[in-house]
């Protein structure tokens, strides 16, 4: 047997590992939580602490030993459960953050940095258990560490409830409030969707969808570093070419979740659900999307040809990515988000790129307006009416978009906000002054767009 | 998983100098790891080496023998990997 590959491709592959942080970004095992119900909420609690002990008891060690075997890092290791309002509703209780503090031991135990599903679906109305678990979102993520909360506020097929995004909105400035010592990490741990996937690997927006199995593992690939490198090598191909570069790129990086998805799923006998083609930053130098666009052409992010730029490359990144994996599936786009990129860190100390150019851009790209820090005396009103945009360009454009801002107490315009770590640094972003209270307190709901005309 | 392998493939990148088959092929001996293939070019004046190695009898884990391998790279002024085949075989093949 001889070797199959030429030096040509060994070479490239080595370099993708050691010099251009090709990495996996996580592996995210879904557990369903559904049959944890119970009419008592401390037992429901103690029910699910015990099933994703249970279930992630080898979680990390299997990502540890694939990541000896094939030599590619894998930075994350997570869980997401099922929405823990479906769960949490059959008891009487109504404050569910004792709920919160089992899954924050149990992500303690098993040894995964974050755990996803504190979640509610009330795009159409909400229940008493939906009501009671946004209710707990304030103090669950102040007094837990690695839980996420996450609540979808509308859908295509449903238009948008905007009585909870007005709800969110409050609710967003009191997760601040509550972890105000912190500059509002809480915030950082809490997203508020349009058209929320069921099999989400990323974190902060993960939960484990009521379509899934009992069990599934769902892996998030990576690797800005790998596509800026190939787009640097190129500088003088036209956008036709460039699309190609990248699609090519996208294809291997995915291939290479697809191996440890596989691995993963049979080390672990939990069925393979699907990988996550997404290109995700982090606040290292080198793992930044925005530096691609600027690769790309661009002097700065944020300036004009921002949005076809990124139009440009999500969709190459899509189009690659697919042909590589037998399923995909989660949020699979580029992420913009800006605390934890750091050439978007720099172009928003230098003003080229704004709050609103954001917006635009969420237009073409996953998932939304994510990790920025805007003033710490926003009024809860004009939070919800940019839960109300962000959903309403989810809606009619047929994607997933989210919004996680941080309003940082006691943090004005141009202020830094540090959270540390993979969450990064911010400056903190000018909003419109104007008030949009009287558009969100009118509530009910925006009716579900039609799905014809399109134009 | 297609018949699940357990070969690596090792490259030696640098300048070529005496003894680097000699010493990568007696670190792969004293850990029993067989070696399957080789060959040897030269790209963008890099001297490569790329050896196809069998770990089904080895007595080291993958890891140690990377490790062993990037310190005896680094003793020689070479840059030595090695890497699971199956990360070519899904980068590489459709």
């Amino acid at each position: 047997m001889s070797i199959q590959f030429s030096p040509q491709e060994i070479l490239e592959t080595i370099r993708m590992v050691q010099m251009e942080n090709l990495d996996i970004r996580t592996i995210t095992m879904g557990i369903s939580l559904r049959n944890c119900a119970h009419p008592d909420l401390e037992v429901a609690a103690a029910k699910a602490y015990e099933k994703i002990c249970r279930a992630a008891e080898r979680l990390v060690a299997v990502g540890d030993e694939i990541e000896r075997d094939y030599g590619i890092p894998i930075i994350n290791k997570r869980v997401s459960v099922t929405p823990v309002a479906l769960v949490a509703e059959s008891s009487a209780s109504r404050d569910y953050v004792v709920f919160a503090r089992a899954l924050e031991r149990a992500a303690a135990t098993v040894g995964v940095n974050f755990l996803g599903g504190f979640s509610a679906l009330v795009h159409k109305g909400m229940t008493p258990g939906d009501e009671a678990l946004i209710n707990s979102i304030p103090e669950a993520l102040a007094v837990t560490e690695r839980v996420c909360a996450s609540v979808n506020v509308g859908t295509t097929r449903a238009g948008i409830n905007m009585d909870a995004v007005r709800r969110m909105g409050e609710i967003v400035c009191e997760t601040a409030q509550r972890t105000a010592d912190r500059d509002g990490v809480g915030c950082a741990k809490l997203v508020v969707f349009c058209n929320a996937v069921e099999d989400n690997p990323f974190m902060a927006g993960a939960f484990h969808g009521i379509g899934e199995p009992d069990c599934v593992i769902n892996v998030g690939v990576s690797g800005p570093g790998v596509v800026l490198r190939a787009i640097e090598q190129q500088p003088d191909i036209d956008l036709g070419e460039l699309a190609s570069v990248i699609k090519r790129t996208a294809f291997k990086i995915t291939r290479m979740g697809e191996l440890v998805g596989r691995s993963a799923s049979a080390k672990l006998g939990v069925p393979f659900g699907i990988v996550d083609l997404s290109l995700a930053p982090t606040p290292a130098q080198g793992d930044s999307v925005a530096r691609i666009l600027e690769v790309m052409g661009l002097e700065r992010v944020g300036t004009h040809g921002s949005t076809a730029a990124l139009a440009m490359l999500n969709d190459a990144v899509k189009k690659g990515g697919a042909m590589a994996s037998s399923h995909v599936g989660g949020l699979s786009g580029a992420f913009i988000p800006v605390s934890e990129d750091a050439a978007m860190i720099d172009a928003a100390i230098a003003g080229s790129i704004t709050f609103d150019k954001l917006e635009a851009m969420t237009c073409v790209c996953s998932v939304g307006l994510d990790m920025i820090a805007v003033p710490g005396d926003t009024p809860p009103e004009t939070i919800a009416a940019i839960i109300a945009d962000e959903a309403a360009i989810g809606m009619i454009n047929r994607k997933t978009t989210a919004v996680r801002v941080i309003p940082a107490p006691g943090k004005k315009v141009g202020d830094m906000v540090e959270f540390g770590g993979l969450l990064g640094r911010a400056p903190v972003m000018a909003l419109h002054r104007e008030s949009s209270a009287a558009f969100v307190r009118r509530g009910g709901r925006i009716p579900a767009p039609l799905q014809a005309f399109n134009n | 998983m297609q018949q699940p392998s357990n070969r690596v493939i090792v490259t030696v990148i640098g300048e070529d100098k005496v003894g680097i088959i000699a010493n990568v092929s007696t670190l792969l001996a004293e850990a029993n790891a067989n070696i399957v293939d080789i060959s040897q070019t030269t790209l963008r004046e890099f001297f490569t080496m790329i050896m196809l190695v069998d770990m089904d009898k080895a007595l080291v884990p993958f890891d140690e023998l990377k490790r062993r391998l990037n310190v005896k790279g680094e003793a020689m002024g070479l840059r030595i990997d090695a890497q699971h085949e199956d990360v070519f075989k899904f980068m590489h093949r459709v």
